[in-house]
């Protein structure tokens, strides 16, 4: 079934397009993969899709699950189910990781949550991520390093079971160890709630664990290949430049 | 955590209902010797008192307003009813006050308040107070917590009052001090006898209900050495179209060794003049703890000041103000390091919104002989958007190369990124604003007790409705 599509969709800063006429379709329980040279877009499309108000759409469709979400902001595109994790994710003073999350499951779901369940659930998605229990009450990403922030980010995957997670860069600056992690965790929201994937990223260690459905390599604002998991293999011996040149 | 307290539904109702005054029980407005002589009277004040109320207002009269801060221009002191008859008694059973005063603290969850998590409750009502009672186990251990009129009138305190009442801020201080001096009424008297630690709160809590009305209330505070005292005000007065004033005067003495915490949440009426005098004199080794959330008002003028006139004594202010549409409120603290070894920590944040002016002042002084000692003030702003203000005036009178002392301050604005952020994960934009600017104020609600912090990021969510576009 036909989760995400994206219909020539064109975007960018102020006068400057980044996306030039972008079109890509995810489907319901696919792991997709996003790759491309820096600067080509990746991230732009991400944030587009997710709704940031710093890319502006001066053409084409988003759809989420057959409806037009073009111009919706993005709390109405979380509530939908789409869920995307920050390359760098932002510091809240004085907001706490667990009083947050437990605030967007409440929105998201539009249910209350109990508080004794709320704490069970977050202990056992710590738990897979390996995050020491004091985080959750600690100031959202504040004084967090980079590696506990990714996992923050995947935890907040873990709890808010999104139809739809877009990861953008989630591997970048970790370790090994980290990476694993990380991974275990995407492979726990695979396993828990079935839900789809689209994994922006140039390092291919994060997708060890996951069997991928298909590959879209972007360059320039525009999608120039696409194909299944053995354009990972041919981008990993030959890199991009093939896909750059038009 | 399911357990509702008083604040959970709060609104802006609960502030702004309020019943008629009857005629026959406001004093003339006005500020004359011959009305100062009726409340004397209506009060049955001792000599000594009355003598003070006239001298102060020969002091006030004489008094320029003052030069700096935000413009008083709009109070109209001729017309402010400085005394309104009580209704009823003070009482002691909750049964007895009158029904529609009862009502109106019902509605704030002043008894509820009481039941759940406080040691004793006061609560003033225009200009006297109407309900007062103590814990038994508290009364017990020596602590006197009653009206100041009623302590002044106690042969046992009677003494205690006339040598401590407006010593630490004498009418001489402001034309407002003098003022106050002059017609004060209600408010509160606390006793701490030596060793004893009050590990539950005290509270009183002022409604000024009357239109065009000022309210002086007096709190005094005793707390004797090696003990302790968390005591909370809370203020509110429902909107009218006159210009209402408060102008309360908190005079606190903290004995050796020993710690006081005094925890506001003011939340007058957006066209009330809140000039608002506090001060505390610390002993050898005390501690004074302020906690402060400013959010109503029209025009503000509060520095709580700390004197620490004994060796190693502690300051501490904490406090946040939150400035909305036809709001200047001026707030800080001052700090007076009198002796070796002092230490004092401000920390304020401060937010403006919808054209709100928020200044921040502090005022540190160290004496020469405060060798040693140790000071650090930091103040954030949070403007909301670009039509608001924030000022920072920090002043420092440094007399000893002896002493550390720093200062740090900070204005912002909500980032774009961090409210798209939290709304990637559900929140909608308003609730993703409410809660950068809650978080942003957390450092003062983590000093207040559970309902008062509940309260104060409920007044945070009113105050940012309609904050968008």
């Amino acid at each position: 079934m036909e989760l995400l599509r994206i219909e020539q969709l064109t975007a960018g800063i102020e006068e400057k397009e980044l996306l030039h006429g972008v079109s890509l379709i995810v489907g319901s329980g696919e792991t997709h993969v996003l790759m491309g040279p820096n600067g080509a877009g990746k991230s732009t499309l991400g944030y587009t899709v997710m709704g940031s108000p710093e890319y502006q759409v001066t053409g084409g469709k988003i759809y989420f699950e057959g409806a037009d979400i073009t111009d919706e902001p993005a709390d109405r595109r979380a509530k939908r189910g789409i869920f995307l994790s920050f390359q760098n994710p932002i510091e809240i003073p004085g907001l706490s990781l667990s009083d947050f999350l437990r605030n967007a499951m409440e929105q998201v779901t539009g249910q209350r949550i109990k508080l004794w369940d709320f704490k069970k659930q977050l202990r056992a998605a710590m738990d897979v991520l390996q995050m020491d229990a004091a985080y959750a009450d600690r100031d959202l990403n504040v004084g967090f390093s980079g590696g506990e922030k990714k996992k923050a980010e995947i935890l907040q995957l873990l709890m808010l079971k999104p139809k739809l997670a877009i990861l953008d860069e989630t591997d970048s600056g970790l370790d090994v160890d980290a990476v694993r992690t990380v991974s275990a965790g995407i492979a726990a929201y695979r396993a828990q709630c079935g839900g789809s994937l689209l994994i922006i990223t140039h390092n291919t260690k994060i997708l060890e664990a996951l069997e991928v459905d298909r590959t879209h390599i972007i360059a320039e604002g525009r999608i120039t290949a696409e194909g299944g998991a053995e354009l990972i293999a041919e981008i990993n011996r030959s890199g991009f430049e093939k896909y750059t040149e038009k | 955590m399911k357990q509702k307290t008083q604040v959970a539904d709060i609104d802006r109702s609960l502030y702004d209902f309020r019943y008629e005054e009857d005629a026959a029980d406001l004093l003339a407005s006005g500020i004359t010797p011959a009305i100062i002589r009726e409340i004397s009277e209506e009060k049955g004040d001792p000599e000594w008192m009355r003598n003070f109320r006239l001298h102060s207002l020969e002091i006030f009269a004489k008094t320029e307003m003052p030069p700096w801060g935000p413009s008083v221009a709009g109070l109209d002191l001729d017309n402010i009813v400085t005394y309104i008859r009580p209704k009823s008694r003070m009482n002691t059973d909750w049964n007895d006050v009158p029904e529609n005063i009862k009502e109106t603290f019902e509605r704030l969850g002043i008894p509820q308040a009481e039941r759940e998590s406080l040691a004793g409750v006061g609560a003033q009502y225009d200009s006297e107070l109407v309900y007062h009672n103590v814990r038994k186990e508290v009364a017990e251990s020596g602590v006197v917590y009653t009206d100041l009129e009623s302590a002044m009138h106690d042969p046992r305190y009677a003494e205690m009052i006339r040598t401590h009442f407006m010593k630490l801020v004498p009418p001489t201080d402001h034309k407002f001090a003098a003022l106050h001096g002059a017609v004060w009424s209600g408010g509160s008297f606390v006793y701490v006898p030596a060793g004893v630690r009050l590990e539950i709160p005290l509270q009183s809590y002022f409604r000024l209900n009357a239109k065009g009305a000022g309210q002086f209330e007096h709190t005094l505070i005793i707390v004797e050495d090696d003990a302790y005292l968390h005591f909370i005000e809370g203020c509110s007065a429902p909107k009218y179209y006159e210009a209402g004033l408060h102008a309360g005067c908190v005079e606190l003495y903290v004995g050796k060794r020993s710690t006081l915490r005094y925890s506001t949440i003011e939340n007058w009426s957006k066209n009330m003049y809140n000039l608002n005098t506090k001060r505390a004199v610390v002993a050898e080794g005390g501690r004074i703890e302020w906690v402060s959330g400013s959010f109503g008002s029209h025009v503000s003028y509060l520095y709580p000041m700390s004197i620490l006139n004994g060796r190693g004594a502690h300051a501490e202010f904490t406090g946040i103000t939150f400035a909305g549409k036809g709001q200047n409120l001026d707030t800080g603290a001052k700090i007076l390091h009198n002796a070796p070894e002092t230490s004092s920590h401000i920390d304020t944040k401060s937010i403006s919104k919808g054209g709100g002016i928020s200044t921040f002042r502090s005022a540190v002084t160290v004496a020469e002989k405060a060798i040693g000692s140790r000071s650090s003030v930091s103040c954030e702003s949070l403007m909301l958007d670009s039509i608001s203000r924030s000022d920072t005036v920090p002043v420092m009178d440094i007399r000893t190369d002896k002493a550390d002392i720093g200062h740090e301050a900070k204005i912002g604005r909500i980032s774009d990124d961090a409210v798209f952020y939290l709304m990637s994960r559900g929140l909608d934009e308003q609730s993703a604003r409410a809660m950068i600017v809650s978080g942003f104020a957390d450092n003062v609600s983590k000093e207040l007790p559970l309902e008062y912090a509940m309260e104060m990021n409920n007044l945070i969510r009113l105050e940012m409705t309609g904050s968008i576009g």
